[in-house]
Parts: structure tokens; C-alpha cells; sequence
């Protein structure tokens, strides 16, 4: 046993030990995020990775250049969208590089599979990233390998990186990491050449998300930090300002993100952090070369001078508009009650709502509670890196107690510190040595004091005769190893658990148990879209809400008026208006954009909650938000402010388009006058609803998402409402004999 | 690039002076510590003896670095007027202008600093080669994203 724990022998039995834990910890993510494959198959889930895949698809099949210019002209129908320079292209690239790779190593891999698999495969770098990070923090060996453990299954990252899942996160969080790791070794070694490394995967991560702000902003905080605990030093000058000078220029060659690093607040931290530091580096230098003391001290309140200046003047930026200010996305984390009443295209996504408590420990498990223990061992040796990690976890901890989505950030922060408390238990209890006879006998004076109290108390305290007692004690140390153990094997068992059931279910095919325990699959999603896919004409437009605009892009392959990238507001709320009146204002709107289908999702008939009734309130308000006068959200509330759709729905609510096209026909499914609404729970009224302007084109089987074709303008320029009393046999009164007052014809 | 290793060599080995000027550096401080600095000539007298210490103690490459970087802040200051008289038309290439001075200036400083040999306690893992490397691959990333930016 000696021989495997010293010398040369030794540290190769480590390194392959370490190895094999860390391709096993590899092998444990990639194969925990496949539950969703196994069980169902190989698709994408959710909205957004539908675009994503759609895009990918086009790199794949027409090279980098056209992609790099691609104008998408079916989707938001009338304007169209310049693709490629409204989007982050990392993740695409990415996937057409790995598809290009192993075409080249010949090994043809369909490219939906690919991006299927992308994901599990990042996590499992991901782990990697986080060995290395922990690896810097701490100088414990097993501190590493249990961050990589924890962050390889914990449930936190899963939720975004489930195979499947092929959303920016998927690559991001791993350059996230990797980033962090990389300055982390810059600042300690303060070498030009992981400054510019971190730059450049810096750059990597601007182009795969969005969420490149918080590095942008935490980089410079940390800096920032440093320089007012008085640790700057050159090291810290040259890693910052190398990787600000390269990331910047890096991040810039993105199209979408452009001039944003200098002309947006949300990346004035980083520059005001550069311009001070070229400062305090001047002004250390000179003082250096200074004879007297008075003269330091007037250079430190020059520098304290020329910073609130600065400071001042961007300020006065900001104010005049040369800065754009923040925008509402990240506004609205600072101020929380910001995007409900300005946005409410932002308060109206789940993933935007506060997170709470129940969430912490259901994605975090046992780490939530020994994350703040390794914050707090991180002030104990409080060195350079310790600081960032100190930054890291009070930012992001509050950032995602603000909004449910960032909990992914917090995820690696938590795995860090997590394992460097665990770490330090661990190798407190397995590896103490009891202080041997020897070592006390150094200390002469205690050795008398204990013989003294031994001559006194010879068969007194326990204590005073055996001075050795606590934690070397096999019993103490084999308590607290069997509990940490007990621990991690439940963690483990609560992440299987979760992931099996809360995080691998895909949204596109609904599954759900017979009443003798077999599984049921609920496929409307797809049989509809691909009803549009087969019969509708290739250029049809499908007006749907839209979150299923890219649902309808990727799977029908139609034109769509708004989807999920949801930058033009106002073309939602002209959705959210047609969607939301009656059928005489809703018509001319559909007819303006060339609308030829409506898809409206249902789930009344199978107790689907997350159908387009329980949304139709956000269709309204963002609506009203245009325009006020026309569509009111108390409307459609009855005289005592409830929401509902029975015989007491306000006639607003029943003259809804909406409402109309969920429940057409809904009362021939049921026995007269008992129709049912499962998801609101409420009977319908007796007499269904009438369309006039469209017409049923398909319903799916389970009633889930229902189609209507809009009717083209009618052949004798009768609106569509008395066209169709007149083909019911509504007669017209006879009108001859009382004209109505005359009016000139003008044509 | 061993012609680069050649120059480096003595380079380093001309340091080892620079090292000896640091040590009186440290020391003298307490030679001119009589000075009042109330007055505005005293203040001049100070800039006067800074200057002074600058020429003769600092050694041949460390001046030639800084000639460097005030060549680079000239012109990033020059690009900067240009810019403010003329406008800022095509703005990509102002930014790819200005911020090659920038970050060349940058680089420049940290290559100072890491084989500034009263650093050493705090580049212990680089030495004055490595530090070279570093900015020479540090140049050569900042210059691909400029050309690139520029258009």
C-alpha cells in the first residue's frame, strides 16, 4: 500500500485514477441526459431549438457564407428576418463543424441526430471545465473531481441540456466555465497568453448566447474588487487588460452583437474597469520612482479624482442617449417589477418569473446547503481567485432568485464551492493524522502542564490521561465519512430521479398513463403540422401565437407571421389584436398580411393546461399595449372580475376570435348541453359558437390543436357574416317597401 | 524564431544590470527626502529628478519598449482627432483603428511589466522569452481580429 502512495509510482497511479473518475463522471452525464431518447425518440423538444435546428440545417446545407447572409423571408411574414445578423451563430457552427468532421473521418451522421446529442456531449466538457476550475481554487486533490461530479448530473444544468435540448445553453454553459477557468489562470499567473485565451473563448461564448453580459460584467467586477482591497498588482494589469482588449475585438466580429460593447451600459463596467486600471497602473509605477509621502497621497486621491470623473462622464452618456441605457431584458433584473407593467412580452414567459424556494433544492439537492459553507471557506483563504468565487456566487445567487432561467448560472458557482466544502471535510476527517507522542513533547511546556495535571489527577478525567481523543478517533472519522457518503449516494438518487421525471419529458409528444400503467403518446403537435407540411400550399401563411412560430417553421415548413424571437412587439400585438376581436376587425387584419391559416391550440377536450385559452390574457395585453382603446383586457372579465369562458364570459370574450375557434363544434363531441371544458373546469354554454370568416380546416385527434382556413373574399361582395345567414336560409326581410334613407352610389 | 532567441539572450543578460539599479532605486528614495513638496517648484523639481532617474537607470530595451508606446498612444490620439473633426463614418473601421493602438498598447505594457525584473516575485512561472512569446501571440490574435474588423 506504501508503495502506491509515494514516489513516481504513485503520482501515475493518481493520474490514471484520475482519468478514469474523470471519463466515468463523463460517461455518467452524457448517458443521465438520453432518458428522453430511450423513451421516446431522437427529436428535438421545447420552441426555440426548433429555429435552431432550422438554421443549422441551412448551414449544412449551404455553406458558412449564405448562412452568414441568410434573409429568412418565412417567418415574420410581411417584414422577414435578416437571420444572420439576429442571431449567435456558436452553436450552429459548432454542430456544422462536428457534422463536417465526421463526414470527413467517414462516419455520415445525420445532422438532426447531432444536434439531438450535442448537448449531453458538451456536459460532459462541461464536468471537464469544472474539474479544471475547482482545480485552481483549491489546493485539495478530490475538491476537483467532486465539482466535476456534482455538475456532471446535478439537475440544475440538466434542465437545459437534456439530449434534445439543442438551445444556446447547451455549448454555453461549458464555454461559460471554461471562460472563467481560463481567467482565473491568467489572473494568477498574470500571463498574456491565457488572458488572450480567455479572450477568445470569451469571443466563443458571445457567439453562442446571450448571457455573455454576465461575463462581460463579472470579469471587470472582480477586477474591480481587487483593486479596492488594495491587491492590485501587475499580474491583475496585464490578464485584464489583455483580455479586454482582445475579447472586445472578438466579440465584436459577432453581427448581432456588433457596436454593443461601446455603446450599451450593459458593457460600460468593463471599459470603466479598463480605463481604470491603465490609471492605477501609471500612477503605481510613478509612485514607485517618488521620493515623498505627500505626494503619494495626493496621487491616490488623483486617481480617486479622475475615476468619478469618469464615472460622471459616462453618467452624463448615458443620460444625453450617446450610451444606449439598459435594455428591458436585463432591466427588468435590477428593477422586478419593471417588465410587468412596461413588457409584458417579458413578464408573459414562464422562465422569467421569480424562482422559488422548493426549486433551489429540487435542482440542487444537498449542494444548496453546502454551497454558503464554501463561500464562507473561501473568505478564510482569501486569495485572488477566491474573491471571483466569493463574486460569482452572491451575483449570480441573487440573479437567480429574480428569474427561474438563471438558476443555470448559479449551477456551477454552487458545484464549485459545494465541492471545496466537501473536500476540505473530507480531507480533514480521512486524512488528520493524530498529533503522535512526539509532536507534543516538542511543545515542553504543554508536556509539563499534562504531566503536572496527570500527577495531580491520576485517575481523574478521561481527557487529562489520554489527551488525545475527537476527531482522530476512528469512530469520529468513520461517522463523518459514512454520512458524506450517504449523502452523495442520495444526491445521486435524487438526480436520477428528477431527471427521469421532471426534465425528460419532450414537449412535442405528450405522454401520459393508461389507466393499467401502459404509456399513452399524444402526438397532435406533429400530426398537425404535418397535416399543414402535406396539404396546404407552400407559401401558405399560418397565423398561430407565437410561441409555436418556430414549432410551424421547423416541423410544417410554412410561413409564419411572429415567433419566438420575439423582436418586433408590434406585430405580435397585431396577433394578439386579430386574435382578441371580433371576426369583423380580425378579418381585414388577416386579410392585410395574407393570412391563409389559423392555428389555435386547444386542450379543453383532454385537460391540456397550456393551451392558447389559459394565454389568451397575455394576447390581450400585449395588444392593449398598442392599442388601448380598441382592446380592452377588462373586457373580458366578467362584473365580478373573474376569467371565464361559461354562459357568464363576457360578450367580448364570446365574440373573440380566440374563443370562437377553440370551441367551434366543441358542444357536437358531447350530449346536449354538457359540454365540458376540462382544463377550466367549467360547463359551456349550450349553444356553440358561429364562424363566419373562416372555416374548419382540421382538427388534430385529441382536439389539441385545431386549424381554420381563412375564407377567401366573397363572391358578391357580401360581408361574410350576412353571406353565411343567407346560406343557413336566414331569410332577409323584405326590404322593399321600407327603403332606408337614400345614399348617392358613388361608382 | 531563433534569431528572436539570439536577440533575447543578451537581452536578459543586460537585466542583470537593470537588476543592481534597482537596488539603488530602493535605496534612494531616503537621499532626497529633504524636499518640501509645498510649492510648485519643489513639484517641478520632483517631475525634473523623475525624468532624470528615468534616462540614466532605465535600461536600453526598456526605453526602446516605451518609445514604442508612445508612438502607439500618438497615433491612437492622432486616429482619435481624425475622428472627431472628420466623423466617424465608417465607424468599424475607426474601432479597428483605434482599438489595434489600444490593445498594441496594452500588450506592450504587460510585456514591460513581465520583464521589468522587479517583478520577478510576481511573474515567478514566466520568464522574460515566455514573456516575448506571450506578446507576440497576443499581437498576432488582436491583429486578426482588427484586419478582420476593418473590412
Amino acid at each position: 500500500m506504501d508503495a502506491l502512495l509515494q514516489g513516481d509510482a504513485a503520482k501515475n497511479t493518481r493520474t490514471l485514477l484520475r482519468a478514469i473518475i474523470l471519463l466515468t463522471i463523463a460517461g455518467a452525464a452524457i448517458s443521465s441526459r438520453l432518458f428522453s431518447v430511450i423513451r421516446f425518440e431522437s427529436i428535438i423538444h421545447e420552441f426555440d431549438p426548433w429555429f435552431n435546428f432550422r438554421a443549422t440545417k441551412y448551414l449544412v446545407q449551404h455553406g458558412f457564407e449564405p448562412f452568414w447572409n441568410w434573409f429568412d423571408d418565412r417567418t415574420w411574414h410581411p417584414l422577414g428576418r435578416v437571420t444572420g445578423g439576429t442571431l449567435y451563430p456558436g452553436l450552429m457552427v459548432t454542430s456544422g463543424v462536428i457534422y463536417h468532421f465526421l463526414r470527413l473521418i467517414s462516419l455520415p451522421v445525420d445532422i438532426r441526430n447531432i444536434c439531438v446529442l450535442l448537448a449531453p456531449g458538451f456536459s460532459g466538457l462541461t464536468a471537464y471545465a469544472t474539474y479544471l476550475l475547482t482545480s485552481e481554487m483549491s489546493t485539495s486533490p478530490s475538491a476537483g473531481l467532486l465539482a466535476a461530479a456534482f455538475m456532471g448530473i446535478t439537475p440544475g444544468y440538466i434542465s437545459r441540456s437534456v439530449a434534445g435540448s439543442y438551445d444556446n445553453e447547451a455549448i454555453a454553459i461549458f464555454l461559460l466555465v471554461y471562460t472563467f477557468y481560463l481567467w482565473i489562470k491568467a489572473v494568477k499567473e498574470g500571463s498574456v497568453m491565457w488572458g488572450a485565451l480567455a479572450a477568445l473563448f470569451y469571443g466563443y461564448m458571445v457567439s453562442a448566447w446571450g448571457g455573455y453580459v454576465f461575463i462581460t460584467n463579472l470579469l471587470p467586477l472582480h477586477a474591480f474588487v481587487l483593486i479596492c482591497m488594495g491587491r492590485y498588482s501587475a499580474r491583475l494589469y496585464v490578464s485584464y487588460t489583455t483580455w479586454y482588449a482582445i475579447g472586445t475585438l472578438a466579440s465584436m466580429q459577432i453581427p448581432f452583437v456588433g457596436f454593443l460593447p461601446i455603446r450599451s451600459s450593459e458593457h460600460m463596467s468593463a471599459l470603466g474597469v479598463f480605463g481604470l486600471l491603465q490609471i492605477v497602473g501609471f500612477v503605481e509605477y510613478v509612485r514607485l520612482q517618488l521620493p515623498s509621502k505627500q505626494f503619494q497621497t495626493l496621487l491616490r486621491s488623483l486617481v480617486l479624482l479622475i475615476f468619478l470623473v469618469s464615472l460622471g462622464g459616462l453618467v452624463l452618456l448615458t443620460v444625453s442617449g450617446v450610451i444606449a441605457p439598459w435594455t428591458g431584458r436585463f432591466y427588468s433584473l435590477w428593477d422586478t417589477g419593471y417588465a410587468k407593467i412596461h413588457i409584458p412580452i417579458i413578464a408573459s414567459v414562464s422562465e422569467h418569473q421569480p424562482t422559488a424556494w422548493p426549486a433551489f433544492f429540487f435542482d440542487l439537492n444537498f449542494l444548496i446547503w453546502l454551497f454558503p459553507a464554501g463561500v464562507y471557506l473561501c473568505f478564510r483563504t482569501l486569495k485572488d481567485e477566491h474573491v471571483f468565487i466569493v463574486i460569482y456566487a452572491v451575483l449570480s445567487s441573487y440573479f437567480a432568485g429574480v428569474m427561474v432561467r438563471l438558476m443555470l448560472t448559479l449551477t456551477p458557482v454552487v458545484c464549485v464551492a459545494a465541492a471545496m466544502a466537501l473536500s476540505q471535510i473530507l480531507d480533514i476527517y480521512l486524512l488528520a493524522e493524530s498529533p503522535s507522542e512526539g509532536s507534543q513533547s516538542l511543545d515542553s511546556a504543554d508536556a509539563t502542564k499534562a504531566a503536572a495535571a496527570t500527577s495531580l489527577l491520576s485517575d481523574g478525567l478521561r481527557s487529562t490521561t489520554k489527551p488525545i481523543v475527537g476527531v482522530y478517533s476512528y469512530m469520529s472519522k468513520a461517522t463523518i465519512v459514512v454520512c458524506s457518503t450517504i449523502y452523495l449516494l442520495i444526491f445521486v438518487a435524487h438526480c436520477t430521479w428528477v431527471t427521469s421525471n421532471a426534465y425528460s419529458s419532450p414537449s412535442v409528444v405528450l405522454a401520459s398513463k393508461l389507466p393499467d400503467g401502459s404509456q399513452h403518446i399524444i402526438d397532435d403537435y406533429r400530426e398537425a403540422y404535418y397535416w399543414l407540411r402535406q396539404n396546404t400550399p407552400r407559401n401558405a401563411k399560418i397565423m398561430s401565437w407565437w410561441d409555436y412560430g418556430y414549432q410551424i417553421g421547423g416541423m410544417a415548413d410554412r410561413p409564419t407571421l411572429v415567433d419566438n424571437n420575439t423582436w418586433n412587439n408590434t406585430h405580435i400585438a397585431t396577433v394578439g389584436k386579430a386574435m382578441s376581436s371580433r371576426e369583423e376587425v380580425s378579418y381585414p387584419i388577416m386579410r392585410q398580411h395574407e393570412v391563409d391559416y389559423v392555428l389555435v391550440v386547444f386542450g379543453g377536450l383532454l385537460g391540456y393546461s397550456g393551451d392558447d385559452i389559459n394565454k389568451f390574457l397575455w394576447m390581450v395585453r400585449i395588444a392593449e399595449g398598442i392599442w388601448p382603446d380598441e382592446v380592452k383586457e377588462r373586457d373580458f372579465f366578467t362584473a365580478r372580475g373573474e376569467y371565464r369562458i361559461d354562459d357568464e364570459a363576457t360578450p367580448t370574450m364570446k365574440n373573440s376570435l380566440m374563443y370562437k375557434m377553440s370551441y367551434y363544434n366543441y358542444n357536437s363531441m358531447f350530449p346536449a348541453g354538457q359540454a365540458q371544458d376540462r382544463v377550466r373546469n367549467s360547463k359551456l354554454p349550450a349553444q356553440g359558437p358561429e364562424l363566419s370568416t373562416v372555416e374548419e380546416a382540421f382538427t388534430s385527434e385529441n382536439w389539441i390543436i385545431r386549424i381554420y382556413k381563412v375564407k377567401d373574399l366573397d363572391n358578391f361582395g357580401r360581408d361574410h357574416s350576412n353571406a353565411v345567414a343567407f346560406d343557413k336560409g336566414h331569410k332577409k326581410k323584405k326590404a322593399a317597401k321600407r327603403r332606408g334613407p337614400r345614399s348617392l352610389r358613388l361608382e | 524564431m531563433p534569431p528572436r532567441k539570439r536577440e533575447q539572450t543578451p537581452a536578459t543578460s543586460s537585466s542583470s544590470p537593470a537588476k543592481a539599479s534597482t537596488t539603488t532605486q530602493a535605496a534612494r528614495p531616503s537621499t532626497p527626502s529633504k524636499k518640501t513638496t509645498s510649492s510648485s517648484s519643489s513639484a517641478q523639481q520632483i517631475v525634473d529628478g523623475i525624468w532624470k532617474n528615468y534616462v540614466t537607470k532605465t535600461p536600453q530595451r526598456v526605453k526602446l519598449l516605451d518609445a514604442f508606446m508612445a508612438f502607439l498612444a500618438a497615433v491612437g490620439a492622432l486616429q482619435f482627432v481624425y475622428c472627431v473633426i472628420v466623423g466617424n463614418f465608417p465607424f468599424n473601421a475607426f474601432l479597428a483603428g483605434f482599438s489595434s493602438t489600444v490593445g498594441q498598447f496594452v500588450l506592450t505594457a504587460s510585456l514591460r511589466m513581465q520583464t521589468n525584473p522587479e517583478n520577478r516575485k510576481e511573474f515567478k512561472s514566466i520568464s522574460d522569452e515566455r514573456a516575448f512569446a506571450d506578446f507576440i501571440f497576443g499581437s498576432m490574435l488582436l491583429h486578426f481580429f482588427c484586419v478582420n474588423f476593418i473590412n
